[in-house]
């Protein structure tokens, strides 16, 4: 089983991890990420590529369930402007075991970062800024190739 | 051969555009070729389209090298690396 959404509003990462739990899985492994307050950061505002990015992130859940022994796979991302502390993206992985969950997700968050069209804009007292790409993550994501 | 244009992030903030339609001329074969061409296009797009190595690209919605042929392409996206997540 595969759910993936893109969406402007708010995800419920709970209902999430619970439809996961429903798969009849021995292990569920979830990865939240949230808009972090960095030096002066009021709102995020994150773009994307409509239609690609769908594609991509259906892509790289079945390039999961392909390595490993998954019974779901579960990606959302949020797009437009967050507060902070507001969640931009949920992966979650059931599987029978913890390593095929645990490897299949951190798998999904990292290749997301580098291979989904979705762009952040930092917003500031003092105005906006497009975040730049960080090499940190195109060596994670490496990894797994 | 017209070509769907589509930009985003700083791209299409610079270009000041969302997209447009465009009809280069033979001699542009590639992307990098095409991003040359666009930056010719006026002030905006010289600056969004000045320094190739700052960009990214799509055809048809799959990520390729700039060196690649846009041979066949009907949809062509440009903008910066991603930064989702």
């Amino acid at each position: 089983m595969i759910r993936v959404a893109v969406t402007a509003e708010p995800f419920d990462p709970v209902a999430a991890a619970t439809a996961l739990e429903r798969e009849g899985a021995g292990g569920i492994a979830t990865f939240t990420g949230l808009v972090r307050a960095d030096d002066g950061v009021t709102t995020l505002e994150l773009e994307h590529y409509p239609g690609m990015t769908e594609r991509v992130l259906h892509e790289l859940a079945q390039e999961a369930q392909r390595r490993w022994a998954l019974s779901a796979v579960t990606v959302f991302h949020r797009v437009g402007t967050m507060a902070i502390g507001e969640r931009i993206v949920f992966v979650g992985t059931a599987a029978a075991h913890r390593s095929p969950a645990i490897e299949a997700m951190t798998f999904l968050i990292d290749r997301l970062k580098t291979d989904a069209p979705f762009w952040k804009r930092e917003q500031r007292e003092a105005g906006g800024r497009w975040v730049e790409a960080r090499r940190t993550d195109d060596e994670a994501a490496k990894r797994w190739r | 051969m017209a070509i769907e244009m589509l930009y985003f992030a700083w791209v299409r903030e610079a270009t000041g555009m969302g997209g447009e339609t465009v009809a280069p001329p033979e001699t542009v074969r590639t992307v990098a070729d095409l991003i040359d061409w666009l930056a010719a296009r006026g002030e905006g797009h010289a600056r969004a389209f000045g320094e190739p190595a700052r960009l990214r690209a799509a055809i048809d919605q799959e990520f390729v090298p700039l060196d690649h042929d846009l041979a066949g392409a009907r949809e062509i996206a440009i903008f910066p690396p991603v930064t989702g997540g």
